[in-house]
């Protein structure tokens, strides 16, 4: 078994199918060490669901790099997967030995996410140097130890955005503004309290940047407030004095090479359209992590990351039964997407399963999550909100197995009671 | 008189919303915690904000430049810039085993600030 990519997502995939009897797991990584993104996310709050303990980022990656290695997992490292055939021959380039081919019984993909920069590039003005992705600028202050500029904007309400506001202040930068295009924060509410409110660091809402100004360096940017369209509205600009405009505009599952393999994407998430057992559409391949939808919570990616191990594992082994009959889930009022896209209701026999979903808008008062099969309801729970940035879960119980045979279509809504 | 605020727990990423009554400045009433950490936290967060610090210390000899660092417990809001000056003056060598104690009782408060992973030696 391959797995492509040694970040949590991949690791926990690595681990799950070791212990579920694969003989040789393989991880290709191309940074030179294990642990994904999550090295450069020094600050706490994973861990709790996955391990019942808070941990900053390195600890919690650290935790699935030493039961990697533990559990007999190999590696390589600086090592970068350049193309995968559909029957799992994969290529692949380090230093050492240039080019090199292997073949995989079983491939998973982890290769995580990337930042989205597109709304940067739709930004009028100059092209000075102190543009930023947040994640770039993670990189820079957390592991090289390089200040990227001493008085910044930030451009997007995303948690890496919010997170390094509070980052760079407490390194002694400056932090004018963070600009938020939508009328409502899209990272999480936490985040907002303990990054920016405790810093007195102002959230802009329905404002973007409009130019950015600055012949070598930035000098300055424009801000400007948008109407419902999104649309600017004239007479509402201010210039902002700043060296820095970091972008946290949101992340896109990283999908390149599922993508050149014919594996089905699904344009809401961007990630490859999976089943309950995180598998793709081409048999053999699987996915864990952020690579099949953004997360909110790495702990989910470790979870996900597990049921993918496994199920690939059971496809080397031969136990995988090709699924007679499958259920397709879908969007309806006030949800995003749902992940898995396909459901086989024989899986309901072995045990409960899981939808999850993000919802469009979000509402700050009691609403109902409903499930239901060709119209009829057969599931539902209530929130006391629910944010476009936190993911929604709805447990599914194995007594709709039998219910559940001769239906095709599952819809997920959020209603307002 | 009873006074309503409302408060998002940090405690977890769970981001629970705290609805609590204050009477003449002292909580009488939490609704809306996942957990009873919520609890605590809105006693906190009214008389004395608290958070956990995550930094970096300067490592000597190591794959990376920088040692990534968090405190054992959450620290009095007020007190965190002056113990990131502190630890802005610390510095280890490398190799570092996550869970080593970094800089032991800070602030004279008994927490401390441990190693977030492992650095290996260059
Ligand atoms: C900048 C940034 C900050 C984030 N901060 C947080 C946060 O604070 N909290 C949180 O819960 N989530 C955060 N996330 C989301 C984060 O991606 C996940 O929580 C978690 O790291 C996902 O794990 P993963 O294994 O799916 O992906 P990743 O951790 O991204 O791991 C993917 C790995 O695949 C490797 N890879 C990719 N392509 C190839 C290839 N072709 N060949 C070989 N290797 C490859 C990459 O080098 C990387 O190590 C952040 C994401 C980004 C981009
Ligand atoms: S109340 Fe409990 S579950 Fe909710 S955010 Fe606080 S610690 Fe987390």
């Amino acid at each position: 078994m391959a797995v492509i990519g040694g970040g949590p997502g991949g690791l926990a995939a690595a681990v799950a199918a070791r212990e579920r009897g694969a003989e040789r797991v393989l991880v290709i990584e191309r940074a030179e060490e294990l642990g994904g993104i999550l090295q450069q996310c020094i600050h706490n709050g994973f861990g709790l669901e996955a391990l019942g303990r808070d941990l900053p980022g390195p600890a919690y990656a650290q935790h699935f790099v030493n039961r990697a290695h533990e559990t007999g997992v190999q590696t390589l490292l600086d090592t970068m997967v350049l193309e995968i055939t559909p029957q799992r021959r994969i290529y692949a380039t380090n230093s050492r030995q240039g080019v090199i081919e292997l073949c995989a019984g079983a491939v998973v993909f982890g290769m995580g996410c990337r930042e989205r920069t597109r709304g940067a590039l739709a930004i009028p003005g100059t092209r000075p140097a102190g543009v930023f992705t947040a994640g770039t600028a993670q990189r820079l202050v957390n592991i090289e130890g390089y200040m990227p500029g001493r008085r910044f904007v930030i451009l997007g309400s995303g948690d890496i955005g919010m997170i390094m506001a509070r980052r760079l202040t407490l390194e002694g930068a400056r932090v004018e503004r963070v600009l938020e295009i939508m009328p409502y924060l899209s990272g999480l509410k936490r985040n907002w309290v303990q990054c920016l409110q405790d810093f007195h660091i102002p959230l802009q809402l329905s404002r973007t940047v409009l130019e950015i100004r600055g012949t070598q360096r930035v000098e300055a940017v424009v801000s400007v407030a948008v109407d419902d369209r999104m649309l600017p509205i004239a007479g509402t600009e201010e210039t902002i004095p700043c060296d820095t405009l970091l972008l946290s505009v949101g992340l896109i599952p990283e999908n390149e090479l599922s993508r050149r393999v014919g594996i089905a994407l699904d344009p809401l998430t961007a990630g490859p359209i999976v089943d309950e057992g995180m598998g793709t559409s081409v048999p053999g391949f699987y996915a864990a992590g952020n690579v099949v939808h953004v997360y909110d919570l790495v702990d989910w990616v470790t979870l996900a990351g597990e049921v993918a191990g496994r199920s690939a594992a059971d496809y080397i082994a031969g136990r995988v039964r090709p699924a007679v009959h499958r259920l397709r889930t879908c969007a309806g009022e006030n949800v995003r997407y749902v992940v898995p896209q396909w459901l086989d209701p024989e899986s309901l026999a072995l045990g409960a399963q899981q939808l999850q979903l993000r919802v469009r808008r979000p509402v700050e008062e009691k609403v109902k999550v409903v499930v239901t099969a060709d119209g009829v309801e057969i599931a539902h729970k209530t929130e006391r909100y629910v944010r476009p940035g936190e993911m929604v879960t709805v447990k599914l119980a194995p007594e709709l197995c039998e219910s559940l045979r001769s239906a095709q279509e599952l819809q997920v809504s959020v209603l307002k009671p | 008189m009873i006074e309503k605020k409302s408060l998002i727990c940090v405690t977890c990423p769970m981001g629970c919303r705290l609805d609590v009554s204050l009477d003449g400045g002292s909580v009488v009433a939490v609704e809306g915690e996942g957990c009873k950490r919520g609890l605590a936290y809105a006693q906190d967060e009214i008389k004395d904000p608290r958070r956990v610090l995550t930094t970096t210390v300067t490592i000597f000899d190591g794959i990376h430049p920088l040692l990534p660092v968090h405190t054992t417990a959450a620290v009095p809001m007020a007190r965190i810039p002056e113990l990131v000056a502190a630890l802005r003056k610390v510095s280890v060598t490398a190799p570092v085993r996550v869970g080593d104690v970094v800089a032991a009782d800070v602030l004279d408060s008994g927490i401390d600030v441990l190693a977030s992973r492992d650095i290996q030696r260059r």
